[in-house]
């Protein structure tokens, strides 16, 4: 097990218990690995590795429920940045162009975590007019809680919804926003 | 927006979350799936009359087992799926050793069977029905078992939505075994194993465009 996988698997857990600083420097050093990786693997589409890490740290988050303990934590990323890539590759360039390029085999988990590059692109699509479009009711909860840094508590005094509302907002509009970029390419 | 406020945004707020949601997810699907599917075989089936002397005789537990054996594999397989990253390992061989004990059963009764009753050992007297009940009670489970990987994040969509079907016809099977009176071993063989294969292939087709995420 490399260094690497040790102290990001420590820093997720620390989030999954609820410490959302650790969970902060897990999504940042996990966006530089993923930004290596799918910059290598997207040498053709350079203009698509920024979107595709942020629909990437989008998932890990919507999905960090799955994540076991138990697990390596490169096969857990791995499978999910590659899921995401496959997925791109085919809303760009339909079925048959796929098997051929991403045959991909179990050797290469281990380098996900291996190389990393802090150099951020732009992306194209910007997600904060995506959070525009999602409904009150979904939009109001994460401009409040995620954006302004209020609690749920005071989010829910704010737009008159209860603090379970509130965090189901939350948690519908962070999917409904990875639903909306699957849709639209 | 920037990535790295894409990250302040997702840290913010209350980020902990339930550490085993599939564990929860498939208890709940499976236990009110099997509720759906005894409900269904009470009502329009019914237990067999002989079920407390059927279970004295050993050809009672066979039929129990090979579709216990195979939800016994389906159900670790398909909560692996609905994880990524998580390995099959040796499931497939697990999964193919029921159906194999099974197969070896029917053939040595067919072999030791008059030719002209292999026929009946094989159709039995209730075919039809057993082949559209275990697919009738199969829809209660299937549908939990999609609902729990639809919350989970699968990534191999085939695969998943053949093991949500297989843990749903098998479970099936299992329930159908107590109002069921065959009881050769060429019947359990073909009617069976079809019976669950349906839900299996059902599940395999609509894994991809149903479980995405």
């Amino acid at each position: 097990m490399n260094s690497a996988e040790a102290r990001l698997r420590e820093l997720l857990l620390r989030g999954l218990a609820g410490d959302g600083t650790s969970y902060g420097r897990f999504l940042e050093a996990l966006s530089t690995h993923l930004r290596a990786y799918l910059r290598k693997r997207l040498a053709r589409l350079p203009d698509d590795v920024e979107d595709l890490v942020q629909e990437s740290l989008l998932a890990v988050h919507n999905q960090r429920h799955t994540y076991a303990a138990d697990q390596p934590l490169t096969a857990w990323v791995h499978a999910i940045a590659h899921y995401k890539l496959v997925d791109l590759l085919r809303r760009r360039a339909g079925r048959e162009a796929l098997h051929a390029t991403l045959d991909e085999t179990a050797e290469d988990e281990p380098g996900l975590f291996v190389a990393s590059d802090a150099d951020a692109a732009d992306a194209r699509r910007d997600l904060a007019v995506l959070l525009g479009r999602l409904p009150e009711r979904m939009r109001l909860p994460i401009e409040h809680v995620k954006i302004e840094g209020l609690s749920i508590a005071e989010a829910a005094r704010r737009t008159g919804m209860s603090e379970a509302a509130v965090k189901v907002g939350i948690h519908r509009g962070l999917k409904a926003l990875a639903g909306m970029i699957r849709k639209k390419p | 927006m920037k990535t790295d406020d894409l990250i302040s945004l997702l840290a913010a707020g209350p980020v902990a979350v339930e550490t085993d949601a599939v564990t929860r997810r498939y208890s709940s699907a499976l236990g009110w799936g099997a509720l759906g599917a005894l409900f269904l075989m009470t009502i329009l089936l019914g237990v067999r009359p002989d079920f407390w002397a059927a279970t004295a005789l050993p050809m009672f537990w066979i039929k129990l087992g090979v579709p216990g054996a195979l939800a016994a594999g389906a159900l670790p397989a398909a909560m692996r799926l609905s994880t990524p990253g998580r390995r099959l390992g040796r499931l497939p061989v697990m999964l193919a050793v029921p159906v194999a004990a099974i197969w070896g059963l029917a053939v040595l009764a067919l072999a030791r069977a008059a030719p002209g009753e292999r026929e009946a050992l094989v159709f039995g007297s209730t075919w039809e029905s057993c082949l559209a009940y275990v697919a009738l009670l199969s829809l209660p489970l299937f549908a939990a078992a999609l609902w729990a990987m639809k919350g989970l994040a699968p990534t191999r969509l085939v695969l998943a939505g053949a093991a949500s079907g297989l843990l749903a016809g098998s479970v099936a099977a299992l329930v159908y075994a107590l109002h069921c009176p065959e009881m050769d071993a060429p019947f359990l063989a073909t009617w069976y194993l079809l019976g669950i294969f349906l839900p299996t292939v059902a599940g395999a087709l609509i894994g991809p465009p149903l479980l995405r995420w």
